[in-house]
């Protein structure tokens, strides 16, 4: 109420004035913008600037000439030693395989599921709808032990399967994002072919994954991010260090030698590269996907 | 097949409710992977956990039944009040901070126009994409008390830096300044909002002579107010579960803890500790029904509130 008094109070005032110092103003005020925007980017690009620099220099310039943005002396042997110091090529196979099932795997069943709630009209279809967007609030903690258990007791744990066998049976935000993009497709589509004599299971795999391709790649790509970063699954259950992910390995490596008798700051900088430059790739080949999905993200509220 | 004849004869004459059609036959079957998902991986790890909760359970022997001793437990461990203490004290500084800066830059992002604006909204989100633990290994450095990015900043100014990294006092902020480095996903969530307030309604309030401050409350704020409301949500929920990062920076490597004590411990952290560390499964289950039902009642009340104070457009179909 408050903030109608406020509109309202100088309506008085001629409009004219207003609108004629803001054409002059506008200018300057762009220029200021910019201005703005250059010094932020300025401030979240410093960090990756000094890491790829730093993990370029030798251990004792480590922390030497903080704001020249190239490495002096340039140490490009860093990257041989990360390889000799741990199995980080493995760990980046690893995190590749372990990724690239992780989003298949939820990208297919979530359009499965998503192609069962926006084809069908079915009793019960708003109940169950409702269960996939209460479980998207639900804390993964509360899981976290009984999940264990269920893993333990199919003798998986030690294995890289629970990290991504749980995206079998679809994912809830997926599920959400991939139902909002069926509904969009007109329902003739799919009636044509059902006349043409197409099964439901071709009306999924002929017509609904071909036409939500966008989607399917948004999906894909924001859970190979999620798998990407994961570091809890991992501690929780891979022991041996030949199947450790890259986070997992890299946790490792800091560990080992972050701090201690003997800091090698230069591996553990140059390991934290390596894990993130692949993603980073990633994101500039799928931008426009990563800024859609979010989007989304927030029109859900 | 006498029966079989007489089911399918029974469904095509009642297709009521209960008969189930072809149709509602295969419509199961797609939900099918969702509902197995749903009772082995959500709903009947909730419904185990906490029956675990009150029990205790160390993974070699049986679960014992422990009553309430679990949570009565809870009430009297130091360690839980301090993980408590530090995650809702991160979460107080980091949403507020992180919203408002957020909003900040979304604002200007959404006055700036063509390649520069793509340049820009790319620059922001990158370190989203840094996975955390990198991040903890990156702010390791940064925040180094004694040569790290951070203080050699302040000291450009004439300030002396303080000890990011090891000092308790000063853990907390350290961990906060890290989290402001990764606002793309809240930044990118308002800029699409701010794409949708239709440009008239701000040109009809200039028109009335509203300055920018006013129009900002009267007409920007209420336009975005669902999405504003969903990063509220979504960051206090993410900020309550705080891990990887903490994690990856100050537990794991033991003769690194000594120093600065619980001064990094959250909730989450000392959750996965209790669990996977100290085997205490039950005592770990009554830690997750604890946060389970504090986000449970936070999202509530936020929601309740929002219903509120949220402006939804008329036409806007609620999802």
């Amino acid at each position: 109420m408050t903030t109608i008094d406020r509109v309202q109070r100088p309506a008085a005032a001629p409009a004219a004035t207003g609108a004629a110092t803001d054409s002059a103003g506008r200018g300057t005020r762009k220029v200021f913008f910019l201005v703005v925007l250059a010094a932020a980017s300025a401030i979240f690009l410093y960090p990756f600037v000094w890491l790829v620099v730093a993990s370029l220099k030798p251990r004792d310039r480590t922390f030497a000439d903080p704001f020249l943005p190239w490495p002096r002396p340039f140490a490009p042997a860093n990257y041989a030693a990360v390889w000799d110091a741990a199995p980080v090529l493995g760990w980046l196979v690893n995190s590749v395989v372990v990724g690239v099932a992780a989003a298949l795997t939820v990208t297919l069943s979530s359009a499965f599921v998503a192609f069962g709630f926006a084809y069908f009209h079915f009793p019960g279809r708003g109940l169950l709808f409702g269960s996939v967007l209460a479980t998207m609030m639900l804390p993964a903690a509360v899981t976290l032990v009984p999940t264990y258990l269920i893993w333990n007791a199919a003798g998986l744990t030690g294995t890289q399967v629970p990290l991504w066998a749980g995206n079998l049976f679809g994912s809830a935000f997926y599920i959400f994002l991939l139902r909002q993009f069926l509904l969009g497709v007109p329902r003739y589509v799919f009636e044509a072919a059902r006349v043409d004599g197409a099964s439901y299971f071709d009306l999924f795999w002929r017509i609904a994954l071909p036409l939500s391709r966008p989607a399917l790649i948004i999906a894909f790509i924001f859970e190979l991010k999620a798998s990407w970063f994961d570091l809890m699954k991992p501690l929780i259950y891979l022991q041996d260090p030949a199947l450790f992910t890259l986070p997992r390995g890299l946790k490792a490596i800091v560990d080992q030698f972050y701090q201690g008798g003997d800091p090698k700051w230069e591996i553990v900088l140059a390991a934290a590269v390596v894990t993130t430059l692949p993603l980073i790739v990633i994101f500039f080949l799928g931008q426009r996907y990563f800024v859609q999905g979010i989007a989304t993200t927030g029109r859900r509220g | 097949m006498g029966v079989t004849a007489g089911r399918e004869a029974s469904r095509r004459a009642l297709p009521g409710p209960r008969g189930l059609r072809p149709e509602t036959r295969w419509a199961y079957l797609f939900l099918l992977p969702w509902l197995v998902g749903l009772l082995v991986f959500q709903l009947g790890p909730m419904v185990a956990s906490l029956v675990l909760s009150f029990t205790d359970y160390d993974l070699i022997d049986s679960p014992r039944f422990a009553g309430l001793g679990n949570y009565a437990a809870m009430l009297e461990d130091p360690k839980v009040a301090r993980a408590v203490g530090n995650t809702v004290i991160y979460t107080a500084l980091h949403v507020p901070l992180a919203i408002a800066i957020a909003l900040a830059l979304a604002l200007i992002l959404n006055r700036v126009t063509g390649r520069a604006a793509g340049v820009f909204r790319t620059v922001f989100y990158l370190p989203s994409m840094t996975p955390y633990v990198a991040t903890g290994v990156l702010f390791l450095f940064l925040l180094n008390g004694q040569a790290g990015v951070v203080n050699q900043f302040l000291g450009l100014f004439g300030i002396d830096g303080p000890q990011w990294t090891t000092d308790p006092n000063w853990i907390l902020p350290g961990i906060v300044l890290m989290s402001l480095w990764n606002l793309g996903t809240t930044t990118i969530i308002l800029v699409a909002a701010l794409r949708n307030v239709p440009r008239e309604l701000s040109e009809a309030a200039m028109i009335d002579g509203a300055g920018s401050w006013q129009r900002f409350r009267a007409v920007t704020l209420p336009m975005i107010s669902s999405a504003l409301f969903f990063v509220v949500i979504i960051n206090t929920i993410t900020s309550l579960q705080m891990f990887d990062q903490v994690y990856t920076m100050f537990f794991g490597n033991q003769s690194a803890q000594q120093s600065y004590g619980d001064s990094a411990l959250f909730y989450v952290v000392y959750l996965f500790q209790q669990a996977f560390q100290f085997l205490h499964m039950g005592y770990a289950s009554a830690l997750a029904w604890l946060l389970f039902l504090v986000i449970g009642v936070i999202t509530l009340i936020q929601v309740k509130v929002g219903n509120r104070l949220v402006y939804y457009e008329a036409e806007e179909q609620g999802a």
